[in-house]
């Protein structure tokens, strides 16, 4: 029995923070993301048994928040869906003497040392929050758990393309953000 | 390099890095790449913009769990584990 208190807590510790995160990135609530994780959690242990694949076991456990999420906030997050157009995050272009240049910050100049670090993860984390919810599941599954993208699909029930394009899409708007972010702060310096 | 030869390989970039396009397409990109300073400096701010996602640290933690919750937690794996058990 101590054996499996340990197994247990050895498991909260590694997965609810994790789907407290997605499910506070997705509900937009922390009471609600606290509620969808405990139910999480529980159908968890109630079909443990049914995982066929244990080495698929993150993606399955964030396929059950997933759907956890969407029970909870259907009405809202869900629905109905926003999309991101390709052109409208695009830079825009600007003749130069020295010929065509993009309208971009000088990401080259982003500050290393840690003590901004804390500043642009605000950035990056809030950016992420304020993309529409078929984007934000993508880039959450994707780039901050680092799934795949045949694993992001099962997860969320679409076509390994639909991730492709909605994951490129997502990183474009949050690149978009942080460029404008970093040229606000270069026009003030 | 025109505006559209940009659009087209812009469309791409994320399957780029992603090691996700087959061998030609990486080719056409690189090649792209090349010859259009531009296009080089998106590349790299979106590749810089995917660093800072993998890095971004949760800014939202759950509370402590509480024990009534816990309790319920453990049980149902309890029940999940005496169900593993050889009868």
């Amino acid at each position: 029995m101590q054996g499996d208190e340990e197994a247990f807590d050895e498991f909260v510790t590694l997965f609810r923070p994790r789907i407290f995160h997605y499910a506070v990135m997705m509900c937009g609530q922390r009471d609600d993301a606290e509620e969808v994780t405990q139910d999480a959690l529980m159908r968890i242990f109630e079909s443990l048994g049914q995982l066929r694949e244990p080495d698929r076991i993150r993606a399955w456990a964030f396929r059950i928040a997933k759907n956890a999420c969407y029970m909870k906030r259907r009405r809202s997050v869900f629905a109905p869906p926003e999309e991101l157009s390709l052109d409208s995050l695009m830079p825009s272009w600007r003749d130069t003497s020295g010929g065509r240049e993009l309208e971009i910050a000088d990401w080259s100049a982003l500050p290393e040392d840690t003590s901004s670090r804390g500043e642009i993860n605000d950035l990056v984390s809030q950016a992420v929050s304020e993309l529409p919810g078929i984007y934000r599941a993508v880039i959450l599954l994707r780039d901050f758990e680092e799934l795949s993208t045949a694993e992001t699909a099962q997860i969320l029930d679409v076509g390994e393309d639909v991730v492709k394009t909605r994951l490129h899409r997502a990183r474009l708007a949050v690149r978009q953000k942080l460029d404008r972010h970093f040229r606000s702060v270069r026009s003030v310096v | 390099m025109t505006q559209a030869e940009c659009k087209e390989v812009f469309a791409l970039l994320s399957q780029y890095l992603d090691q996700e396009l087959a061998p030609d397409m990486c080719k056409a990109i690189e090649t792209h790449m090349a010859g259009c300073l531009p296009c080089e400096d998106f590349l790299a701010s979106l590749r810089k913009t995917i660093d800072l996602c993998r890095a971004m640290q949760a800014r939202h933690a759950p509370g402590p769990l509480p024990a009534a919750a816990r309790s319920d937690l453990l049980e149902a794996f309890r029940r999940f584990k005496a169900g593993t058990q050889p009868a």
